[in-house]
C-alpha cells in the first residue's frame, strides 16, 4: 500500500519534471520570438527576422513534446490519483478546462504563425499572430498555477461529510497563493526562455567564432534575462513573504526554522544532526524575519507548532537554496556580461564570460525544477492542504511501479531523440548561410525587376 | 430550461464527435503515409498529406485532452471510475500518443526523413483508436468492477468479448474509411489526379468493412446490453439516415464526383450513428455506477463550465474558421503553391 504511494508520487513527479522543462519552454520563448520580430521589423535588420524564424523553428519540436508530455501529465492525474480528481474535480474543472481553451487557442495561432511567413504584406500582420500565441501560453500557464495555488490554500468551498460543497469557481481560482505564485511562475519562464536563446548564442560564438547574427542575438537576450532576473527577484521575495503569513509550515521547512521568535536568523546551506541540530551553515542575523515581513524584528513562526505527521520534508531547504542561488548567479552573470560590454576595457564576448553564460543557460532550469520541486515537496504530506492526504488520494493499483518504469524509458527516448533532431536541423544549417540564401534570393528577385 | 448535466453531457459528445472525425483523418492518414511507401506509391500521396497534417496535427490533440478534461469537470466520478480502472490500458494509450505526436513532429520538422519514425507514425495510428475504443466497451457494463471500495477492471472478461473486439474492428475501419474519404476529397480540392485516383480506391475498399463492422457491433451489443440495445432500435430513424448517407457517399465515390459532397455525408453517417448510439446509452456515463444525474459536478461548476465553453467557443470558432480557410480551402495553398 505505501509502496503504491510512493510509485504514484515518483511518476507522478518525473512527469512533471519532464514536462517542466517543456512547458517553461512553451511560456517562455514566444516572447522571445515575438521581441526578436518586433525588433527586426522596427530596426529593418534581417538578422533578429532570421532570429525569430529559426527559434520558432526549433520551438515547434519542443513544443510537440510539451503538448504530448502534458496530456500525459493530464491523464495521470486521473489514472494515479482518481480519488482527488473525483473530489477536486468538483472544485478546480474550470480552471483545467480554461487550461486547455488557452493552449488550443495558442496551437491554433501557433500553426498559422509557422506557416505565413511572407504571406503577408504588410509585415506587422504577421507579428501580430504573435499576440496570441504569447498570450494563450501565458493565459495556460496562470490556470494550471491557479490549480496548483488551489493544493496549497483550497478556499471557495464548504467541506461536507467529504464532499466539496457549494462551490464558487472562482473564488477557488482566485485564491490566496495564486497572485505572487502566477506572477513568479510567469516572470522565471520568461527568464529561463531568454537564458535559453542567450545561452545557445554564447555556445555557437565558442564553437564557431563571432558572427554579427550571434552578436546581436546574444546581446538582445541577454537584456531580456537581466530585466526578468530582476523581476524574478521580486516575485521570489513576494512569495516567501506570502507563505510567511499563508503557509507558515513550507517558509519554515524551507528555512529549517524549528522554534518561533522574533529577529529570526537566515539558515544557508548546512546540515542537520540526528538532534535535528543545523550544523555547518551560514547564519545571517534576523535575515529571516526580513524576508518574510520587511522587519528585522518580526516574529517568525517555526515548525514546531505543527504536529510531525503535518511537517514537510526538511530536505526542501536544499531545494529552496539552490533555487534562490541559481536565481542569484544568472542575475550576477547578466550583470557582469552588461558591465564588460559598456566598459570599454574588457571584451564581453570574454571566453570565461561566454562559458558562464552557457552555464547560467543549465542554472535557470535547474532552477526551475528546484523551485518546482520545492512548491510540491513543501506541501506534503497534503494534497490539498489540510483536507486530502496524498496517501489518500494515490490510486490502488499495484501497477503503478512498472508504469514507472514504462513511462521512464518514453521520457528518455523522446528527451534523447528531440536533442539529436534539434540538433541536427540547426547544425548543418548555420545562420550565415541562411543569411547568404537570402541575400542571393534578394538579388536574384532585383535582377528580375 | 436544459438541466446544466445535459447541457454538458450534450457538449462532451458533440466534442467527442468532432474528434472521432479529425482524429481518423489523422490516424489514418498516418497508415496510408506508412502503406504507400511499403508497396511503393508514396510519391503519389505523401506531399498531399504532409500539406494537409503540418498545421493541424496540434489541434487534434488538443480536441482529445478537451474531451477528457471536460468529462472530468462535468462528471468527476468519471475520473475515479475509469480513472482506477484504466490505469494500465490508459496508460498504454498516453504512451502511444507521445510517441505519435512528438514523432510526428521529429520527421516533420527535423531535417531527415526516417522510415522507424513512419513506421512509428503509420502503426499508433491503428493502435490508438483501437485502445481508446475500449472506454466504450467499458461504458456499457460488466468490466469494470467495484469491490468493498476498489475498482478493477475484469481483464479477462474484456479480452474474451466479442462486443469489445467487434467495437475494436469498427473503430480501424472506420478510421480508414473517414480518413480515406476526406482525403480523396482534399485531392479533388488540390486538383492532384494520381492522389485522387489512389484515395478513392482505398475509400471505396474500407466503405464495405465498414458498415459490415457496424452491423456486427451492434449485434454483440444485443448480447450484452439488451436495455441500451432497445434504446438504439426505438432510435430506428437515426440508425436508418445514417446508413443512407452512407449509401449515398459510396455512390457518390464510386462515380467519382462531388467528392467534398461525398465526405460530407459521410460525417452525417457517422454523425447520425454516434448520436443513435450515445441517447441509446443514457442516461448511463458508466453502467450502473455512473449516470448523468448521479454523476454531476455541483451546479455553480457546472454552469461556470458551460459558460467557459460558451466563452470558448467565441474565441476558438473564427481561430479555427481562419486556419481553415488559410490552409484547408485556399486552393492556391492546397495545391502546394505557397
Amino acid at each position: 500500500m505505501i509502496d503504491t504511494v510512493m510509485w504514484s508520487k515518483w511518476l507522478t513527479g518525473m512527469t512533471l519534471a519532464f514536462h517542466t522543462i517543456f512547458s517553461t519552454i512553451g511560456v517562455g520563448v514566444p516572447l522571445m520570438i515575438a521581441i526578436a520580430e518586433f525588433v527586426g521589423i522596427r530596426k529593418k535588420d534581417q538578422h533578429y527576422t532570421l532570429m525569430a524564424k529559426r527559434w520558432s523553428r526549433g520551438f515547434i519540436i519542443s513544443v510537440a513534446v510539451g503538448v504530448v508530455t502534458g496530456t500525459a501529465i493530464a491523464l495521470q492525474l486521473a489514472l494515479v490519483w482518481p480519488k482527488f480528481m473525483q473530489i477536486g474535480g468538483n472544485v478546480i474543472a474550470l480552471p483545467l478546462f480554461m487550461e486547455v481553451f488557452a493552449f488550443f487557442f495558442e496551437a491554433i495561432f501557433l500553426g498559422i504563425y509557422l506557416y505565413t511567413w511572407g504571406r503577408f504584406r504588410n509585415p506587422y500582420i504577421h507579428l501580430l499572430l504573435t499576440i496570441p500565441i504569447v498570450a494563450g501560453a501565458g493565459m495556460s500557464a496562470v490556470f494550471i498555477t491557479t490549480v496548483n495555488g488551489f493544493m496549497n490554500q483550497p478556499g471557495g468551498f464548504v467541506m461536507e461529510a467529504g464532499q466539496f460543497t457549494a462551490v464558487n469557481p472562482l473564488e477557488v481560482m482566485l485564491n490566496t497563493a495564486t497572485p505572487s505564485k502566477v506572477f513568479h511562475v510567469l516572470t522565471s519562464a520568461y527568464l529561463t526562455g531568454a537564458a535559453l536563446l542567450a545561452g545557445i548564442a554564447a555556445y555557437t560564438i565558442l564553437r564557431r567564432g563571432v558572427s554579427a547574427y550571434s552578436k546581436k542575438a546574444l546581446k538582445l537576450m541577454m537584456t531580456v534575462v537581466v530585466a526578468f532576473s530582476l523581476l524574478t527577484s521580486l516575485a521570489g521575495d513576494m512569495s516567501a513573504k506570502f507563505l510567511a503569513e499563508h503557509q507558515p509550515e513550507k517558509l519554515a521547512a524551507a528555512e529549517w526554522h524549528f522554534e518561533t521568535e522574533r529577529s529570526a536568523d537566515l539558515v544557508l546551506l548546512g546540515w542537520l544532526n540526528a538532534e535535528n541540530e543545523i550544523l555547518g551553515a551560514i547564519h545571517l542575523p534576523k535575515a529571516l524575519s526580513f524576508l518574510a515581513f520587511g522587519d528585522f524584528n518580526a516574529e517568525v513562526t517555526g515548525l514546531e507548532e505543527f504536529p510531525l505527521d503535518e511537517r514537510p520534508p526538511l530536505i526542501v531547504h536544499y531545494l529552496f537554496d539552490f533555487m534562490v542561488l541559481s536565481g542569484m548567479v544568472i542575475l550576477g552573470i547578466g550583470l557582469l556580461y552588461f558591465l564588460f560590454l559598456f566598459w570599454k576595457r574588457r571584451n564581453e564576448l570574454n571566453k570565461w564570460l561566454l562559458r558562464s553564460i552557457v552555464f547560467s543557460t543549465f542554472l535557470a532550469f535547474l532552477g526551475i525544477e528546484f523551485g518546482w520541486f520545492y512548491a510540491e515537496l513543501g506541501r506534503q504530506p497534503w494534497i490539498v492542504r489540510g483536507y486530502m492526504r496524498v496517501e489518500e488520494a494515490a490510486t490502488t493499483s499495484p501497477n503503478v511501479r512498472i508504469l514507472f518504469f514504462l513511462f521512464l524509458l518514453l521520457y528518455v527516448v523522446m528527451g534523447t531523440m528531440c536533442v539529436i533532431v534539434l540538433r541536427r536541423l540547426f547544425h548543418n544549417n548555420p545562420p550565415e548561410a541562411e543569411l547568404n540564401k537570402l541575400a542571393q534570393a534578394s538579388i536574384e528577385k532585383g535582377e528580375q525587376l | 430550461m436544459i438541466s446544466y448535466e445535459l447541457a454538458g453531457i450534450s457538449v462532451l459528445w458533440i466534442f467527442l464527435y468532432g474528434y472521432l472525425i479529425v482524429a481518423s483523418i489523422d490516424f489514418g492518414a498516418g497508415f496510408f503515409a506508412l502503406y504507400a511507401r511499403l508497396t511503393k506509391q508514396d510519391h503519389l500521396i505523401n506531399r498531399l498529406i504532409s500539406r494537409y497534417l503540418s498545421p493541424v496535427w496540434e489541434i487534434t490533440n488538443v480536441f482529445f485532452v478537451f474531451f477528457f478534461v471536460g468529462i472530468i469537470g462535468f462528471f468527476p466520478d468519471t475520473a475515479y471510475y475509469y480513472g482506477s480502472a484504466l490505469l494500465v490500458p490508459g496508460s498504454i494509450a498516453v504512451i502511444l500518443l507521445a510517441i505519435r505526436g512528438s514523432f510526428y513532429a521529429f520527421q516533420n520538422y527535423g531535417s531527415k526523413q526516417n522510415i522507424i519514425y513512419l513506421f512509428l507514425y503509420g502503426a499508433t495510428g491503428l493502435l490508438i483508436p483501437a485502445s481508446l475504443s475500449v472506454a466504450l466497451t467499458l461504458s456499457e457494463g460488466g468490466f469494470i468492477i467495484e469491490n468493498s471500495g476498489t475498482v478493477t477492471l475484469a481483464y479477462w472478461t474484456l479480452l474474451t468479448s466479442p462486443l469489445s473486439w467487434s467495437i475494436v474492428a469498427l473503430a480501424i475501419v472506420s478510421v480508414l474509411f473517414i480518413s480515406s474519404s476526406f482525403l480523396a476529397y482534399y485531392a479533388s480540392k488540390a486538383e492532384d489526379q494520381p492522389a485522387l485516383k489512389l484515395m478513392r480506391t482505398y475509400a471505396l475498399f474500407w466503405s464495405i468493412p465498414t458498415i459490415i463492422a457496424a452491423f456486427t457491433a451492434f449485434v454483440f451489443l444485443s448480447q450484452h446490453n439488451e436495455r441500451h440495445f432497445h434504446n438504439m432500435m426505438d432510435l430506428w430513424w437515426l440508425l436508418g439516415s445514417s446508413v443512407a448517407f452512407f449509401m449515398i457517399a459510396t455512390w457518390l465515390l464510386y462515380y467519382g464526383r462531388l467528392y467534398g459532397l461525398a465526405f460530407i455525408f459521410v460525417m452525417l453517417q457517422f454523425l447520425c450513428a454516434f448520436f443513435a448510439y450515445g441517447i441509446g446509452q443514457y442516461p448511463y456515463i458508466l453502467d450502473p455506477y455512473i449516470t448523468i444525474q448521479s454523476g454531476a459536478t455541483n451546479e455553480s461548476m457546472g454552469i461556470a463550465l458551460v459558460v467557459a465553453f460558451i466563452g470558448g467557443l467565441c474565441l476558438l470558432v473564427p481561430s479555427l474558421i481562419l486556419v481553415f480557410r488559410l490552409f484547408l480551402f485556399d486552393a492556391e495553398y492546397v495545391k502546394g503553391k505557397k
